[in-house]
């Protein structure tokens, strides 16, 4: 029992949330990258320009069929090799930020696929160009569609940002490992804690994801 | 990248064997697993529908490396020593079985509830009715989606290398470390893992196409 309350000393408490946040800092950067890029490709993929699609379609499911892992394994150890050395938390970003974009390439594609022909087609018709009818018409219909698909990403997203302690970015996982690391009765606490903290986040963001869709529904 | 691959064949098949036991070990019980818990988030009994329900919310919402590392850390501590490998399958086995529990949840819930009524109607027990009438039906359905979950297991079973599980990521490491040849070496991990992903990515996105 006293292992339990040494274990949950403020310092440590402290020391967790200090890695919670930029686990959090971390997840909400990536999102904005892996947005923007992700919507371009998905786009590109989408539009049928000669050649470009088809091969960044290609370059698409060659990144998403690899482990995150690998990816960050190769920014952070195999860049440096050929000129370019990030440090921890730039590697973390890049590494999942090109991961994830790719992930939300292929929902954009399929969100505007799912949106009906016709609303491009009517588009076009009333006089827009093919990008006035993508932005105004499809594509706010297509993300109304894909917020479920996005938010289950943006957990895997954060869960995913555990990974990143194999290349000692200070996140959650990283200061939890640093704590039991000092005592090994820490363990079972510790392990207790980094579920009950990552639940939270991840279970929080689902509930919102469902109440945000029946809304919009 | 050639020589690299001749010198190193043995430790890149060797992973490459370990990534695809794993995978299939841990695709085989979670399956079994994620089907049970499926039924049970259907069931008409409320207290089975509970634990089914938590069980998945709890194992989808936390790290597939937390929960690796806690069985590869503390089963040791209290009860009997395993090795990187075992710990870390029966990590992806159930971190994957909640994910194929609500894949197969969602797949009884949109075969039409007029064929269990009709089942039940015709004298059959609530247990004959789900297993000869909806899950055939529900499974023809999930096939797309349990394919892309197998992809990602694939993908996960990386994880093993945090626990010396000997797979593809580890031998890779191991070999990067000797080599300092980086950049070729992950090339080379990576096309091990294509080898395994893209087709089933390809022959899926086939199946979505045609069963549509």
């Amino acid at each position: 029992m006293q292992n339990w309350i040494d274990a949950y000393s403020v310092v440590n408490l402290k020391f967790l949330l200090q890695g919670l946040w930029v686990t959090v800092e971390i997840s909400i950067l990536s999102v904005i990258f892996s947005m923007i890029f992700g919507s371009i490709l998905g786009i590109i993929r989408y539009s049928k320009i000669p050649y470009v699609s088809k091969i960044v379609g290609f370059i698409i499911d060659i990144i998403r069929n690899l482990p995150l892992l690998l990816i960050i394994f190769f920014v952070y150890f195999g860049l440096p090799s050929i000129g370019f050395k990030p440090d921890t938390i730039p590697a973390a970003i890049l590494a999942m930020s090109v991961f994830e974009s790719m992930m939300v390439a292929e929902i954009i594609r399929s969100g505007i696929q799912a949106v009906d022909i016709g609303q491009m087609e009517a588009a076009r018709a009333m006089g827009m160009r093919y990008t006035q009818a993508m932005v105004h018409i499809v594509l706010p219909q297509a993300y109304k569609k894909m917020i479920p698909a996005l938010v289950s990403q943006l957990i895997s997203l954060i869960k995913d940002t555990s990974l990143t302690t194999i290349i000692v970015v200070p996140e959650l996982m990283q200061h939890a490992q640093v704590i039991y690391g000092q005592n090994a009765n820490y363990i079972v606490p510790m392990y207790l804690a980094l579920a009950v903290l990552y639940f939270i986040v991840c279970y929080a963001l689902s509930l919102a994801s469902k109440v945000i869709d029946r809304r919009l529904a | 990248m050639g020589s690299l691959l001749a010198n190193n064949w043995h430790s890149f098949l060797t992973g490459f064997g370990w990534t695809i036991l794993s995978s299939i070990v841990a695709l085989v019980f979670s399956l079994i697993i994620g089907s049970l818990f499926a039924i049970m988030e259907v069931m008409p009994n409320k207290v089975l529908r509970i634990i089914g329900n938590v069980y998945v919310e709890v194992f989808r919402n936390i790290p597939l490396l937390v929960i690796t590392m806690f069985f590869y850390l503390v089963i040791p501590l209290y009860f009997v020593k395993i090795n990187g490998f075992t710990a870390g399958t029966i990590g992806l086995t159930i971190y994957t079985s909640a994910f194929i529990a609500e894949t197969v949840r969602s797949g009884i819930n949109s075969v039409d509830i007029g064929q269990m009524e009709a089942a039940r109607a015709m004298g059959m027990t609530y247990g004959q009715a789900m297993r000869y009438i909806v899950l055939p039906q529900a499974f023809k359905l999930v096939i797309p989606p349990l394919g892309n979950q197998f992809i990602n297991l694939v993908k996960n079973s990386s994880v093993l290398a945090f626990v010396a599980g000997f797979d593809l990521m580890y031998q890779g490491n191991a070999i990067a470390s000797q080599t300092f040849d980086t950049v070729n070496t992950y090339i080379i991990v990576g096309l091990f893992y294509l080898v395994i992903t893209l087709p089933i990515s390809y022959y899926m996105r086939h199946l979505e196409k045609t069963l549509a």
